[in-house]
């Protein structure tokens, strides 16, 4: 039996939430100042660029869902410092004074008037100084109900709505009980089950939020679609590993809330959670959309079910892939963190898988890198709800 | 050794968790929420994760897993049968 009361060793930040990663981040506002910061981390060693395709000419609940996006990344525990880099100052200060809030050191620069090479030689000194202050830190000892677990299942099969899926609700059953911070979400993935989710809400208010975002999601599938979405949802990689319709693949997902965890709140894409307990945050179905608003809600730790193996990793949070297919274990087992194959010999139960997949938080928590890290997965996708202005 | 799981006894369905099952093996099953153990015949070749039919259904049946709706059949399917996308299909979208 693994004891949950055990200390693990993360950084206290400036507001007391703990990360368990300990990046300098040089962040870009918008498209065109990646070149700029990937010069910036390619002069700094210990530093991660995040380049993205976006940040121009958006308008609406489109750019505040860049803004939130951007600034709940910088925000994260897992991130030390952080060097923000934009075309202009305006929407690039905005982006320091929200990450600023947090307390942790961070910059902005913009390149009008100055040029790429005059900024980046000003935003390698700041995050040369990052890099001392951030590799100054120590870890110390915090409790694992202060880690901010996520949890979102990829290139799912039947074999994730027997094992992989209810390890991770397992999991979350007994993080709940310590009063965690969880999140779930992939609001179209829960058609088929959405009754269930419901049901499992803490009271009619959140309810009500849940099916609210539950029906808008539908509302955009039903404007956009052209046929039944069965040559995108379920996935091929799905439909190969065995999962027929929406409706199965949705009650396999679910499998991941666990059995006691109630839901306590509901959140829009990249919102921070304000309490503990479990969180649904609405959210895109595909993989690294998903991970990346997680981490700009401020999650740190991130358990990720897989079938047929998604090799999906973040910069900032740790994926932690736990797998019950016997065929993936075998042909991707670089990929797979927790293998519970077990399960469908019956050579393990639930409660085992469960505890297995706690102690690689635990072991994520402390430093070890995951698979995904070990391999360089660092896939960082800005979700988009339309088109720029 | 088991070679296909049900998640409940009332599911129309069963999923292989073994590799290279042919047509007219007998497999033996395990239903995981009343803890019982079951053998059918399947009828043709069954890849790792997919699913075996454990009830006759007729054409626009429901079809059952979890104890909830996944779909509704678009041809007859027979205990044994392959289910998947080329005789179930989503009632949504």
């Amino acid at each position: 039996m693994i004891n949950l009361n055990q200390k693990i060793y993360g950084y206290r930040r400036e507001n007391n939430r703990v990360g368990i990663r300990n990046h300098v981040i040089i962040l870009p506002v918008d498209d065109i100042s990646n070149a700029a910061c990937e010069a910036v981390s390619n002069n700094i060693k210990g530093t991660i660029a995040l380049p993205h395709p976006y940040g121009r000419l958006q308008f609406g609940e489109d750019l505040d869902l860049h803004f939130r996006t951007m600034i709940g990344t910088g925000s994260n525990p897992n991130v030390a410092a952080v060097v923000v880099i934009g075309i202009e100052p305006d929407w690039t200060q905005k982006i320091v004074d929200g990450i600023a809030a947090t307390g942790k050191p961070v910059q902005g620069f913009s390149i009008e008037k100055k040029g790429d090479i005059q900024t980046i030689a000003d935003a390698s000194k700041a995050a040369y100084d990052m890099v001392h202050f951030a590799t100054g830190l120590q870890r110390e000892p915090c409790d694992l109900s202060e880690i901010w677990v996520s949890t979102k299942c990829g290139e799912s099969d039947t074999t994730s709505g027997f094992g992989s899926n209810p390890t991770v609700g397992n999991a979350f059953d007994k993080l709940y009980e310590m009063d965690s911070t969880l999140l779930f979400g992939e609001t179209s993935e829960i058609t088929g089950g959405e009754h269930l989710v419901k049901a499992r809400c803490a009271n009619d208010a959140v309810a009500e939020k849940f099916m609210f975002m539950f029906n808008r999601y539908q509302d955009m599938i039903e404007r956009f679609k052209t046929d039944d979405l069965s040559d995108s949802q379920p996935t091929k990689g799905n439909i190969e590993g065995g999962l027929t319709t929406i409706e199965e693949k949705a009650l396999g997902n679910i499998q991941k809330i666990g059995k006691k965890c109630v839901v306590d709140g509901v959140l829009d894409k990249a919102e921070m959670p304000t309490s503990k307990g479990l969180w649904f945050m609405d959210s895109s179905s595909a993989a690294a959309e998903m991970v990346t608003l997680c981490a700009a809600s401020g999650y740190v730790a991130h358990l990720f079910p897989t079938g047929q193996g998604n090799i999906i990793g973040n910069p900032i949070l740790p994926v932690i892939k736990v797998c019950a297919n016997p065929r993936t274990v075998r042909t991707m087992s670089e990929h797979v963190d927790v293998d519970v194959t077990g399960l469908l010999k019956r050579d393990i139960n639930m409660d085992q898988a469960g505890d297995m997949l706690l102690e690689s938080l635990i072991h994520t928590s402390n430093g070890r890198m995951t698979a995904a890290e070990i391999l360089g997965h660092q896939e960082f996708v800005l979700t988009r709800l339309y088109e720029s202005a | 050794m088991i070679q296909f799981i049900v998640h409940d006894e009332d599911d129309s369905v069963g999923v292989v968790t073994v590799e290279g099952l042919k047509a007219n093996d007998t497999l033996s099953g395990w239903i995981m929420d009343q803890d019982v153990l079951i053998d059918i015949k399947i009828n043709q070749d069954i890849p790792i994760g997919h699913k075996l039919a454990i009830k006759d259904l007729n054409e626009d049946d429901t079809v059952i897993k979890y104890g909830v709706d996944i779909g509704r059949t678009i041809s007859k399917i027979a205990v044994g049968d392959h289910l998947h996308v080329h005789n179930v299909k989503t009632k949504r979208w």
